[in-house]
């Protein structure tokens, strides 16, 4: 089943600024898939179009194959839970434990089943101890694991994170990978926006690239890392093992450790 | 010359029943270029704070020890007087441009029209600041028109452009692409090669590996690793607090452990090249 599925998809901001241009992707139920691209490429206005934070102007776009045309933003946001880029922006209540339990409130769930189910999702992404202090007491590192936490207890079918490794240290981005994963192997389709190379080459089997408004490639991180013309288009550089390959003449194929030193026992 | 030395400095936020700093212990000399890296909430950007003097005097907290700007006490300089020997460029560069400038070349003027500095000397600054930084492309573009690349870059030109003796630049591209990063990177690499100090708070272990002379470490409020940039990053205790190994450190002892004779456990690119060319004999 397609999860979210764009086709011809073009949005222009009221001022005339065109920010995407004719974007066409079939996203399945389940997978875990990745965009880059440069800052400016209209990542982050493509993934608020999935939820209906923002409307297509030209093209349609389809959650679930229903085109999200005839819904409204609240009845795409149960289908699709976006975590914003800067946690400031969907941050408003005063206690963590109110941001995770504000959109179930919205929706007549009941208190037991909240306090079930935002006690999980604290859990899960690192804030439960957490719960009675103000969001903006954390750091902001944390704070976007509040952003996720909310996403999570909605039950959402389709997670779109964006940058969630901006700003995040060694231990949050295992911390980051084992939410993923959890979430991943629960059947949640996932999409994640992020500028980390190495994230990329760790947690992804699939790869959007976008570059100047468009998709300029779809695949694997082998097929995208070892494709200069499109790195290039897009801003991008191949993650620190893949450059040390290349330079000592291994060839455009590494991407990890475990392949550099596959490559030299050979 | 020493241009900053901490000492037992220690800082509790208002409401916090745990200090933010402990003991921090630190001297920067003159020239210097300093990476400080550590787990998030162990004091980074508190530390920058402090040496602008944001705490205490913005930011209410018990500070405790001593902090001296070139051998006088921080509290002894005027706020003017800082705001001209220390500077700072921001996480996000569209926070730190102003938007009320129509071109970059204005943009980047802005803080010594403000302190009054004659005309021709302004105009005479901004040429050879944006020359230093390679950015004369940029001259006539609107400031909130820039790639995030760019837009850090003008923020770093309009800070060096007051000839700041103490740069703090605190994770200035968490929010960039990578080729936006390299950029940055680069830029403050030229920076290096001026008078200007600089302080670089950062995570991104690949980077600062690659460009950084001494590296910080901070856990738990205090300073637990200090040193060159190759003996603290070919250190694996540094992942005990947080801090990644480079990743071509991490291959020179995954070879190592196979085997491999390596004798010099490099920390950035360029060394890897030459040490991994000699043992693999490529």
């Amino acid at each position: 089943m397609k999860s979210v599925e764009l086709v011809n998809v073009s949005f222009t901001y009221p001022n005339g600024f065109k920010a995407v241009e004719n974007v066409s992707m079939v996203i399945n139920k389940g997978e875990n898939v990745a965009i880059i691209g440069q800052n400016g490429a209209g990542k982050t206005t493509t993934v608020k179009m999935m939820n209906g934070l923002l409307r297509p102007t030209e093209g349609a776009i389809f959650i679930n194959e229903e085109n999200t045309k005839s819904f409204t933003t609240a009845q795409i946001s149960k289908k699709v839970g976006y975590v914003f880029q800067n946690p400031g922006d969907q941050l408003f209540n005063k206690t963590v434990y109110d941001e995770i339990a504000f959109a179930l409130r919205a929706n007549k769930v009941g208190e037991k089943e909240i306090e079930k189910r935002v006690t999980e999702a604290a859990e899960l992404c690192h804030v439960r101890e957490f719960l009675d202090h103000n969001p903006y007491d954390l750091p902001f590192s944390l704070r976007k694991f509040v952003t996720i936490a909310i996403v999570v207890a909605n039950n959402c079918d389709i997670l779109v994170l964006d940058e969630p490794t901006a700003g995040q240290d060694l231990l949050e981005k295992k911390w980051l990978e084992e939410i993923i994963e959890k979430l991943n192997s629960d059947g949640k389709t996932i999409i994640t926006i992020t500028h980390d190379m190495d994230f990329v080459i760790r947690n992804f089997k699939r790869v959007l690239v976008m570059a100047n408004k468009r998709l300029i490639k779809d695949g694997t991180p082998h097929e995208v890392f070892s494709d200069e013309e499109t790195l290039k288009k897009a801003n991008l550089k191949k993650p620190t093992i893949s450059q040390l390959a290349s330079i000592l003449g291994l060839g455009n194929e590494i991407t990890t450790i475990e392949e550099f030193m596959n490559k030299v026992g050979d | 010359m020493t241009l900053l030395e901490l000492k037992n400095v220690g800082f509790r936020y208002q409401l916090s029943k745990e200090p933010c700093l402990r003991r921090i212990n630190l001297k920067v000399e003159e020239g210097e270029f300093v990476g400080i890296t550590g787990r998030n909430g162990v004091g980074k950007t508190t530390l920058c704070n402090i040496i602008r003097r944001i705490i205490p005097e913005f930011i209410d907290g018990e500070l405790r020890g001593e902090i001296l700007y070139k051998g006088k006490p921080l509290s002894s300089y005027s706020r003017g007087e800082l705001a001209k020997e220390i500077g700072f460029v921001f996480q996000n560069p569209f926070v730190q441009i102003s938007g009320i400038k129509k071109t970059v070349y204005e943009e980047i003027g802005y803080s010594l029209e403000n302190l009054g500095v004659e005309r021709s000397e302004i105009k005479r600054r901004i040429d050879e600041i944006m020359n230093l930084l390679k950015i004369e492309h940029l001259k006539d573009k609107h400031p909130k028109k820039l790639s995030g690349g760019q837009s850090q870059l003008v923020a770093l030109a309009s800070v060096l452009i007051m000839k700041p003796r103490l740069l703090l630049v605190d994770e200035p591209t968490s929010q960039l692409d990578p080729v936006g990063t390299e950029m940055v990177f680069e830029a403050l690499k030229i920076v290096k090669g001026t008078d200007t100090t600089v302080i670089l708070v950062e995570h991104k272990v690949d980077l600062i590996s690659e460009y950084v002379n001494r590296v910080v470490v901070l856990n738990e409020g205090m300073v637990v690793c200090d040193g060159p940039n190759n003996e603290v990053f070919s250190n694996l205790e540094i992942e005990n607090y947080g801090v990644e190994v480079p990743s071509v450190t991490k291959l020179a002892y995954e070879l190592k452990s196979k085997g491999y004779p390596i004798e010099n456990i490099p920390t950035n690119l360029k060394d890897a090249e030459i040490e991994f060319r000699k043992v693999l004999k490529i």
